[in-house]
């Protein structure tokens, strides 16, 4: 039998007391009293419905369950606490006016479908009183949006309280600079903030438009070159939160990634105090690590990077205290040995488009080099 | 182009408002161009300036000559209407030559501005201005074209009254033109 | 004799049968043309999807490079807009709204095939760039300065500017043929509010079109002059300001979201009354509502830019104004379920369609006022969230509702009629599979992914759904082959269909399937809004002329003139100013000869 012939042969099954002849024989004019659309308590149908939920609340429920650390709704700082109280006023309304209507399209197509006897419809052109009602309610409901919505505009909207912690952020292909001016730390792909403390957020770009977001802590702003835009914050709670850029920014957008650390108070200011000290000098360093200080010297990685001390270099991240940090490379690798190992052997093929070369090391001097980078705290 | 005018819904022939539409974009073209150029006023990081380098007496003399061009057009018009071969092909020679004698001043502007250190590239003005009064200077010149054509089809004999309604519409984008040059010339020149 | 548009006619050779597709100037076979073409570039764009759906499947996947996702997500969208979505409307523009005014023709018939080729031309120009590698990858809207040469280093970028100015040359050239066709060649009677509301919603599409084009023309102009003549509109070190782009951009592009979904609008505003053999409830409203979104469109563009600091006034007022256009969207909305309150519906898969346009509208219209609240679309702007919300107007909008449009006009076109078990079949697997591919994308946005990412974190937790969701697209895919399916099946098994095998009200039914080559034999006379329904509502349109109608021969010059244009782009492309010049010369020679050839409409 032909697919056309078995396709509409299933259908046709499905539809078995339909009086519905499909396409392959019959008049097109018989094509008006299909039934097969409606929902149908025929045997097929109610196993395929069953399945279906079955399946979609399987989904559901892997789906929903488990750790989200990049979540909008799991908010854990006043600016995220704002748009999610907003967030949901809005779904309240999104959902009732959802059920509604669409209940409404479902009465209609089935209370109206047709059936044998059914009547010839009266031709309505329209009520007037209809139309009123059905303009002004949707706009009674935007009234319902729109002024929490202002609300929330003007008290997000950047202007951070006295004593807030400045935070400049430099968005770069594909990494994240972060310097403290108060504080003069400069560091990379990983930002500190004290919990309970505001935090003041300003950012640019070198290159392209980038986008800062850090989904728990707050809505996303874009980094652009020539102007600062800002966030302003206050974490309330403690632990590392994700963020990633969310502007398409070129080949690895996706590989652009980096972490907010909220401390308590005291271990913020043990992180500043470490951030600020100089690395250790390389003569205390044990064998492999002080031929790793040598590579880094000698190998090209002065040219982008600094090191306090060392080298100056500013086309790519800090790396003084790259080992304070719990992920390398914007986020995409574990900050070990394995992670270090991976990353300096092929930047580019673990970030396509990546600026940082692939330089022809020997096994002996990677393990150098990790060794000290390993060493940076 | 059709020489039998049909019936139309609203009375207007088909190619005088498709034409109208056409003069209706191109008003945004020319628009976005402007607001651009305004946004951009003052923002150039370096030299030359308007004011430095605009010259403003010789324009207002090759704006005048633009404006001329168009009173040529009416009458090239006029004289194609009421079937006047010889001062047809006076008037629409005349509108070609004003027009061509504008750009000729644009010409002679442009590369002075060249040598006197304002490129395309060198700051903001020089691409907002050089694209703003290219892009209509590009229009001045299909124009002229446009007109030339005509009055070769009048030498051929071919230009009576009953091809009035193609000089009409020529006449249309020739004012568009004008006018978008006065804008031009207000806000760039005068207003700088 | 007049030939009508599908007959064969096996005496002429292959040679002469494609030359008088080349040259045709009778907008029925222009709208097959762009039909059949449209839905080529929509297979493409759907391959593309399946490709992106597949590299997403799970975290850290491999199917296709960074750098080939890029491109391939810059594509399915720029593919999806301007090469799918688009000129499927035209091709109904083309076909229907002659029909449906009473036309012979359109106002310009040569005009309208360069349209065509134009399209054609600039679609081939656009997918090429694959075929050299250097496919755009800047996303559909290229933000600047990630388009700069800097940035974007090769021709992908080029190929995109150049693509999209030709494509814009094809719109506006239709926008101005079909604003006078409808506003200058209507049958006596035919009343602008006598008119079926898909040509309505069609006048309108094109008055987008003619002002909303120029503006992306001119972003697009100087891209294309900062990337080949170093001029410094988008270059921030000479004062440039990078969102001078987002703001002419968007300016296009938020009114080109209506010109995506007004046909699809006014195609159900048609199929829906038909099938539930009643009115159109509330017609005028349901025309003026189009003509407010329209108009409104134009005050709410900075709704794409809530993300960049506009400050909180520029935002409230946005928000107001993004706010207040789902009002008269809404109310078609009520409109619709309102002329089928009462009716007696027939669920051919047209209404299928068109039920189905109205289910899926309602949620993306839903999720489009969510995100018209800046504070909460800058947690949802950028992610999946928006993504689900664009597929669900774009496709469960406007794809549908051409689908719709494509069943039930479908044997006007072909004589025949699609299988409509066939066509359930790709209905139901069509509005399950999209609605598997995209509800999921509201929680992956909400749950944190990003869009435009080729390969996510396994820690985002997110693998599952984004699996849901590719399953989902290829249930879709498999949709798409069960319609190509049913067009060739309706090729020779196809039912017959007479001139009215729905039932319609409208000018269309009364005409022969195909029509003739005059469409109609005598102009009829209109004098109501549903001239099929109503007593006495148009003069008989006799089967046969009562004496010969004057059809205007093929043309060339069209199709030359495109080729010229596309020779000009091949030759910026190759940077080289003799092709350049070549492609302009060829471009005004074909003028010429199109201005100096007799023709007569």
């Amino acid at each position: 039998m032909k697919i056309g012939e078995w396709i509409a042969r299933i259908t046709r099954l499905r539809s078995r007391r339909s009086r519905l002849v499909s396409g392959i024989r019959g008049s097109a004019y018989n094509l008006s009293t299909v039934k097969d659309a409606r929902i149908r308590h025929s045997h097929g149908s109610r196993g395929w419905t069953a399945a279906l939920l079955l399946a979609a609340v399987a989904v559901g429920v892997s789906a929903c369950s488990g750790e989200f650390p990049q979540s909008t709704l799991h908010p854990t700082a006043d600016f995220s606490q704002q748009i999610d109280t907003l967030y949901r006023t809005i779904f309240w309304w999104a959902l009732g006016v959802f059920v509604l209507v669409e209940a409404a399209l479902l009465f209609v197509i089935i209370r109206y479908r047709e059936r044998p006897g059914s009547p010839e419809p009266r031709h309505i052109h329209g009520s007037t009183l209809l139309e009123v009602a059905w303009t002004l309610a949707p706009a009674v409901v935007l009234v319902f949006i729109a002024v929490p919505t202002i609300r929330t505009i003007f008290r997000t909207d950047g202007t951070a309280p006295e004593g807030a912690l400045a935070v400049e952020v430099v968005g770069h292909q594909w990494w994240w600079e972060f310097h403290y001016p108060e504080l003069g730390i400069t560091t990379a792909n990983e930002m500190h903030v004290p919990q309970g403390r505001p935090v003041a957020l300003s950012m640019t770009s070198k290159d392209v438009i980038h986008s800062f977001w850090v989904p728990k802590l707050g809505g996303k702003r874009d980094v652009m070159p020539g102007r600062t835009t800002r966030i302003a914050f206050t974490p309330d709670s403690i632990g590392e939160v994700y963020g990633q850029c969310a502007e398409f920014c070129g080949d690895s957008h996706a590989n652009m990634r980096f972490r907010v650390v909220v401390d308590a108070p005291d271990e913020f200011e043990r992180w500043s105090t470490g951030q600020l000290a100089g690395p250790t000098s390389v003569d205390s360093l044990s064998g492999p690590a002080q031929a790793g200080a040598q590579v880094f010297m000698t190998k090209g990685c002065l040219a982008c990077h600094t090191i306090e001390g060392r080298s100056a270099g500013v086309l790519g991240p800090n790396l003084t205290h790259l080992a304070s940090r719990s992920t390398i490379a914007s986020g995409i690798l574990p900050n070990d040995a394995e992670g270090l190992t991976r990353w300096l052997r092929d930047p580019p093929a673990e970030k396509p488009g990546s600026l940082m070369p692939k330089i022809p090391f020997t096994d002996d001097e990677l393990a150098a080099l990790v060794a000290y980078l390993r060493t940076l705290n | 182009m059709t020489a039998v005018a049909h019936h139309t819904s609203t009375g207007l022939d088909n190619r005088k408002l498709a034409f109208w539409m056409f003069i209706g974009s191109e008003c945004l073209l020319f628009g976005s161009l402007i607001s651009t150029y305004l946004v951009y006023q003052g923002r150039s990081v370096v030299g030359p300036t308007p004011e430095e380098i605009l010259d403003i007496p010789l324009t207002s003399i090759s704006t005048f000559v633009l404006l001329m061009s168009s009173l040529a057009m009416v009458l090239a018009l006029a004289a194609v209407t009421r079937g006047d071969r010889r001062w047809s092909r006076v008037w629409l020679l005349a509108t070609a030559a004003l027009g061509m004698t504008f750009l000729g001043f644009q010409a002679y502007e442009f590369t002075t501005f060249v040598h006197e250190g304002l490129t395309l590239k060198t700051n903001l003005f020089g691409s907002t201005f050089f694209v703003l009064t290219g892009t209509h200077g590009a229009h001045v010149a299909v124009g002229v074209l446009w007109l030339l054509t005509l009055f070769v089809r009048s030498l051929q004999g071919k230009l009576g009254p009953d091809k009035a309604i193609n000089v009409e519409i020529t006449g249309l984008y020739w004012h568009f033109v004008d006018v978008v040059w006065i804008v031009i010339f207000t806000v760039v020149y005068l207003l700088s | 004799m007049a030939t009508s548009v599908m007959e064969h006619t096996p005496s002429a050779g292959l040679g002469a049968r494609v030359w008088s597709w080349i040259t045709t100037t009778d907008h029925k076979r222009i709208g097959v043309l762009y039909g059949v073409t449209a839905f080529a570039f929509f297979l493409i764009g759907g391959l593309e999807a399946l490709l992106i759906r597949l590299q997403l499947s799970h975290s850290g996947n491999t199917v296709v490079s960074a750098q080939t996702y890029n491109e391939l997500f810059t594509m399915h969208g720029t593919t999806m807009v301007f090469l799918a979505v688009m000129p499927l409307s035209a091709a109904f523009f083309n076909f229907v709204i002659p029909l449906q005014i009473g036309a012979r023709d359109v106002a310009f018939p040569r005009l309208n095939a360069f349209s065509y080729w134009v399209f054609l031309l600039g679609g081939l120009f656009l997918n090429a760039s694959f075929l050299v590698g250097a496919a755009p990858n800047a996303g559909w809207f290229g933000y600047a300065n990630l388009t700069s040469s800097q940035y974007s280093p090769g021709h992908h970028i080029d190929f995109w500017v150049l693509g999209l100015q030709v494509l814009g040359i094809a719109s506006i050239a239709a926008g101005i043929n079909f604003i006078v066709t409808i506003v200058n060649m209507r049958a006596p009677g035919m009343r602008l509010m006598r008119m079926p509301v898909f040509t309505w919603m069609s006048l309108v599409t094109q008055f987008i079109i003619v002002t909303a084009f120029p503006v992306i023309t001119v972003a697009l102009v100087f891209l294309m002059f900062d990337r080949y003549f170093g001029t410094n509109f988008y270059q921030v070190a000479a004062g440039g300001d990078v969102l001078l782009w987002q703001h002419l951009f968007w300016l296009f592009g938020h009114p080109e979201v209506y010109i995506l979904i007004l046909p699809a609008m006014g195609i159900i505003s048609d199929v829906i009354p038909t099938f539930s053999r009643k009115p159109l409830f509330g017609y005028a409203v349901v025309v003026y509502s189009g003509l407010l979104i329209a108009v409104l469109g134009w005050g709410v563009w900075a709704h794409h830019m809530f993300q960049v600091g506009l400050g909180p006034i520029a935002e409230s007022v946005f928000a107001a104004t993004t706010m207040m256009i789902a009002i008269p969207t809404g109310v078609k909305i009520f409109n619709w379920i309102a002329t089928m309150w009462g009716g007696r519906i027939r669920f051919t898969t047209a209404m299928l369609f068109a039920v189905g346009f109205i289910a899926m509208f309602i949620i993306g219209g839903l999720s489009g006022v969510m995100h018209s609240s800046p504070p909460a679309d800058l947690q949802q702007t950028d992610t999946y969230f928006v993504v689900a919300h664009f597929h669900y107007v774009l496709f469960g909008g406007a794809m549908m509702g051409i689908f719709a449009g494509i069943y039930y006009w479908w044997p006007k076109v072909t004589g025949r009629l699609l299988s409509e078990g066939i066509g359930k079949t790709h209905f139901w697997l069509t509005i399950i599979g999209s609605n598997l591919a995209f509800f999921p994308m509201h929680f992956i946005g909400l749950l944190g992914m990003p869009r435009r990412i080729y390969t996510y974190d396994a820690a985002l937790g997110l693998d599952t759904l984004n699996l849901v969701s590719t399953v989902g697209a290829f249930v879709m895919g498999t949709g798409m082959l069960v319609f190509v399916f049913n067009v060739l099946w309706s090729r020779t098994r196809g039912q017959p269909a007479g001139n009215d095998p729905w039932g319609g009200a409208t000018l269309e039914w009364s005409i022969s399937s195909p029509p003739p080559a005059y469409n109609f034999s005598v102009i009829p006379e209109v004098r109501s809004r549903m001239p099929l329904w109503s007593e006495n509502g148009m003069t008989p349109v006799p089967a046969v002329p009562p004496e010969p109608v004057h059809v205007p021969p093929g043309s060339f010059w069209p199709a030359l003139a495109a080729t010229g244009i596309i020779v000009a782009a091949v030759g910026a492309i190759l940077k080289s100013l003799l092709v350049v010049l070549g492609g302009g010369a060829v471009l005004i020679v074909a003028i010429y000869a199109w201005a100096l050839e007799p023709f007569e409409v």
